[in-house]
């Protein structure tokens, strides 16, 4: 009998197992306010801040904000740029964060359709260019842009005497053929914005027979910028076959700042002529339903304040949108910003992104 | 009242596993399903219609299908010949053989892309050399973004889960029955068909399944070996949801890769109701022998060649290229000096930018590890008594609905599930969105089914017999679980843990959605750097990976070293 019953208690035993093994886990969590390096004060405020998989920020920046205004600030990372605008977009009815960090111009309509933002007027948006302020509510205010633009190997071309490419239609003539890699824009965001590139440059009627043209010159698709950068693309310690890749105007200073012995001069170049490259800019907003409005005020003031700005580019590859924030030594002297570069309007991406994407697709693909 | 008794022991068995399967899975699962298809403005239907007449659609499920079903094919091919030798034969190293085998199970999609680049795209090692050899201009082999590099990566991936589930079972099965058929008549061809395979069928069943569950929800090895040409519906669904943000498709498409989840699952559950029986199972010690023939030698030879060549090559060239610096000559692209270096080992503990979100390799190290235990220790706490109950009682009702359902986890879409826990677990007392305690519970859930799948070919195999006798002899419920069930089930055990503690370490989809930023996994580091420009960052990603290479043979043969009562021996 006292065998049969402890049959009984077997499921019992399994649940406080399990309970203890959960109970571990959370341990790994207490850990985290060490990490950012302040100590907890009883009247101290918090805040949430969701961020896509590529955001950092500095040790020493993060303990400025924190101190001088006595707010604890834990960040969420919520996968990539779309996944965590997918996530903010479903969770709006009880927020995840109060603040979210990371919606660029490609999904910006999304986001301003779903509502996710309440809006805010920092005082120091008036310095900020027009040109990045795309949302006139001010629900989503600019924080950084960046270009994504075509690289290539510097020492491949110069060895071989052919000038590298100035403008996008070069990449169909003759000494070009079989040089390209690129990403395919259904999957990568650099690669929808190179196709973006195409349509602006092209408009709608003329982007289809561009990549006819690049298609026969032999451009190779792939699905993500690491395959493409490092497997593919010749400039980079992948050493792949081909010296001309899309990705952003600030992948050659990561080549030097992030070289294995330290680099006098790039290993590649960004090609930043005249509407060969495409702006994405990167936008915070406050999620509607904050119970922590003024701190997230003070923390979208923060992120727009040059302490912050400057700290952005050597970590994430992207640049202010203050013009008081200024470049560190190695941006300023290996860094080239296009200086006409493609826009398109985000509620027309939004309205068309299905048909390019699929039109694309049965161009190229198929 | 026997049969309330056992009705009641089934249902005790099940509370802890039907509470955390509805808590973790189900209500997730419903609440995003029911919140997507409710934004549609055509009705709960029509993405449905859609999804199963359109063109497109009905192409991507096609191939889907073909590509899972070959994938299995093949992997069962090269396995179960592997599985023989591992199962038959005592030779030295197995265990590392076994451990090496299993590496390439943990390794994040980006990272093995690299490896194979390295060896087979057109300036990897294999065509340089023919193109050298035979002077071509060139490179003879096209292997990345092509169908047969979703093949080869789908057989490098699952491999050792043919190796580990049919060769633990083939290990125990008395090779007497065998020697019984030949002195009968049979040549051994007939023995092999008409004796072993019929009792290795529950074990190749089951190992098919995963397999073939793995290969059909396939997502990173499509991206990236397969290219662009390649779509199948796990790849879709994350397409339709974060790119095109079409909700209601993209759960119509969730709902149908659960559909033929289930269905397979279905059809694996019938088939294995009759082929499974009770067996005498034999300890390893008396089923093996020693490699003294010139052909065993030589089949051993060839077998091991080809498993270790498959499956450790690609990983032996990216730790070799962790060590080295590839430097052209000043201003040249060629040729391309090497040398060797720790420099990708040491900035790893540096932290240069101050970032806040730097930790060290040791703090990732112990994160995966302090994940992965967890895993184990709740995928064998809620996955042993399913099996139990699965294999003891499989013909009372809640068996027969749990059993399918079981296997579902495995066929769901990552980004669905991992958009269902924010939407699901956002109230107190459940309020995980955030939580690191949502790692192990996701992981969990994927281990699952491998634990049970483990255990229940083994437990069914047990004589009721020899419990019988044991309960005759006076010995006690528990004294029989002790000395009959655990040393036969234990080794069946060992393998479940190596697959919950692999299953955890690589992860990777479920983890990159719900990780702190202050604490991440090994994998998540390694995609890190990986997705930044720089010499150093892709240094660091090989060298990352060399480690998590490590941390996971270390761990496997650990696991398989572990001795507990008589846990291990059998």
């Amino acid at each position: 009998m006292i065998a049969k019953t402890i049959q009984y208690f077997l499921p019992a035993i399994w649940m406080v197992l399990m309970i203890s093994a959960c109970g571990k886990a959370p341990q790994v969590n207490t850990s985290s306010p060490a990490a950012t390096g302040t100590q907890a004060t009883s009247a101290q405020g918090s805040l949430t801040v969701m961020v896509h998989d590529s955001f950092a920020i500095s040790e020493g920046v993060i303990a400025e904000f924190e101190s001088q205004n006595n707010i604890k600030v834990q960040f969420v990372k919520a996968g990539d740029a779309g996944t965590a605008l997918n996530k903010a977009i479903l969770s709006k009815d009880i927020p995840l964060a109060d603040v979210f960090y990371g919606v660029d111009n490609t999904f910006l309509s999304r986001a301003l359709n779903e509502g996710i933002f309440e809006s805010y007027t920092p005082v120091g948006l008036k310095d900020i260019p027009d040109q990045f302020k795309l949302d006139p509510q001010n629900r989503a205010l600019p924080v950084d842009y960046g270009d994504v633009c075509l690289n290539y190997e510097k020492a491949y071309f110069s060895e071989r005497g052919v000038a590298p490419p100035q403008a996008l239609e070069d990449l169909l003539k003759p000494e070009y053929k079989s040089l390209l890699v690129v990403q395919n824009p259904a999957t990568s965001s650099p690669g929808l914005a190179f196709l973006l590139t195409t349509i602006g440059h092209f408009g709608e009627e003329g982007y289809l027979d561009y990549w006819k043209g690049l298609v026969k010159n032999d451009v190779k698709v792939v699905n993500d910028w690491e395959s493409a950068y490092y497997s593919e693309f010749s400039g980079s310690s992948g050493k792949g076959p081909r010296p001309l890749v899309v990705s952003y105007d600030s992948s050659p200073v990561f080549e030097v700042i992030y070289a294995e012995t330290p680099k006098v001069e790039s290993p590649t170049a960004a090609v930043v002529g005249e509407d060969t490259c495409y702006r994405q800019v990167e936008f915070v907003g406050i999620l509607k339903g904050t119970k922590n409005r003024s701190a997230s005020e003070r923390w979208i003031d923060f992120m727009l304040s040059p302490t912050f700005q400057e700290d952005m580019p050597p970590l994430m590859g992207v640049f202010p949108v203050n013009p008081d924030a200024h470049l560190d030594e190695n941006f300023k002297r290996y860094l080239v910003i296009p200086e006409k570069t493609v826009q398109l309007n985000p509620e027309r991406i939004a309205g068309k992104r299905e048909k390019w994407l699929n039109d694309w697709i049965e161009t190229v693909l198929r | 009242m026997r049969f309330p008794v056992k009705k009641v022991r089934t249902a005790a068995l099940w509370a802890v596993p039907v509470t955390f399967l509805l808590l973790f899975y189900f209500y997730p699962l419903g609440r995003i399903l029911s919140i997507s298809l409710s934004r549609g403005d055509a009705g709960l239907f029509e993405p449905f219609v859609e999804a199963l007449t359109s063109p497109s659609m009905l192409k991507i499920i096609g191939f889907t299908l073909w590509q899972a079903t070959l994938s299995t094919i093949l992997t069962l091919m090269l396995g179960l010949p592997g599985a023989y030798l591992l199962a038959r034969y005592d030779f030295r190293g197995k265990s590392l053989v076994l451990a090496l085998t299993g590496i390439p199970f943990v390794m994040p999609t980006l990272v093995v892309a690299a490896a194979f680049n390295a060896l087979l795209g057109p300036q990897g090692l294999v065509n340089v050399a023919l193109m050298n050899l035979f002077n071509l201009s060139q490179p003879p082999i096209e292997f990345i973004n092509t169908f047969t590099a979703i093949l080869i990566a789908h057989i490098f991936y699952n491999l050792t889960i043919v190796l580990r589930m049919v060769g633990d079972f083939w290990s125990h099965i008395d090779p007497r029955f065998n020697q019984a058929a030949k002195v009968l008549g049979a040549n051994s061809r007939q023995a092999l068909m008409r004796v072993t395979l019929p009792l290795l069928m529950p074990a190749i069943a089951a190992a098919a399944l995963l397999v073939f569950i793995f290969d059909f929800t396939s997502f990173g090895v499509i991206l990236v070996l397969g290219g662009p040409r390649f779509t199948t519906l796990e790849v879709e669904i994350y397409n339709q949801t974060i790119n095109l943000f079409n909700l209601p498709l993209a759960a119509a498409l969730s709902a149908i890769q659960l559909g033929c989840t289930l269905g397979f699952t279905v059809l694996y559950t019938r088939l294995s109701r009759r082929v499974s029986r009770p067996l005498s199972l034999r300890p390893q010690a008396t089923t093996q022998k020693r490699l003294t023939t010139w052909q065993s030698r030589l089949f051993a030879g060839i077998i091991l060649t080809l498993l270790v060549g498959l499956e450790t090559v690609p990983l032996v060239a990216l730790a070799a290229r962790s060590f080295t610096v590839l430097s052209p000559e000043r201003g040249q692209s060629t040729p391309v000096s090497q040398r060797l270096t720790m420099a990708y080992y040491q900035e790893l503990t540096i932290n240069r930018r101050n970032s806040l979100f730097y930790v060290p390799p040791t703090k990732a190290i112990s994160n995966s590890l302090i994940y992965a235990f967890t895993t184990v220790i709740l995928a064998l706490a809620i996955g042993l008594p399913v099996a139990w109950s699965l294999a003891r009682e499989r013909d009372s009702p809640i068996n027969r609905v749990m059993d399918p359902v079981l296997m579902l986890p495995l066929g769901t879409s990552a980004v669905t599930l991992g958009l269902g826990f924010i939407v699901a677990l956002n109230r107190p007392p459940l309020n995980l969105r955030a939580s690191p305690v949502l790692i192990p519970l996701a992981h969990t859930l994927v281990a699952l089914p491998f634990v049970v799948r483990s255990l229940t070919p083994a437990i069914h195999s047990i004589r009721p017999r020899l419990r019988h006798a044991a309960s005759v002899l006076g010995a006690p419920e528990s004294k029989v679980f002790q000395h009959i069930d655990l040393p036969m089930v234990g080794r069946a055990l060992l393998v479940a843990a190596v697959f919950a503690f692999t299953i955890s370490l690589g992860e990777f989809g479920a983890t990159s959605l719900i990780s702190r930023p202050e604490n991440p996994t090994i994998p998540i580091m390694i995609y890190r750097f990986i997705s930044q420009p720089g010499a150093i960052n892709y240094g660091q990603a090989l060298a990352l990976s060399t480690i998590l290479m490590l941390i996971t043979a270390i761990g496997m043969l650990a696991i398989e070293r572990f001795r507990f009562a008589d846990v291990g021996e059998f």
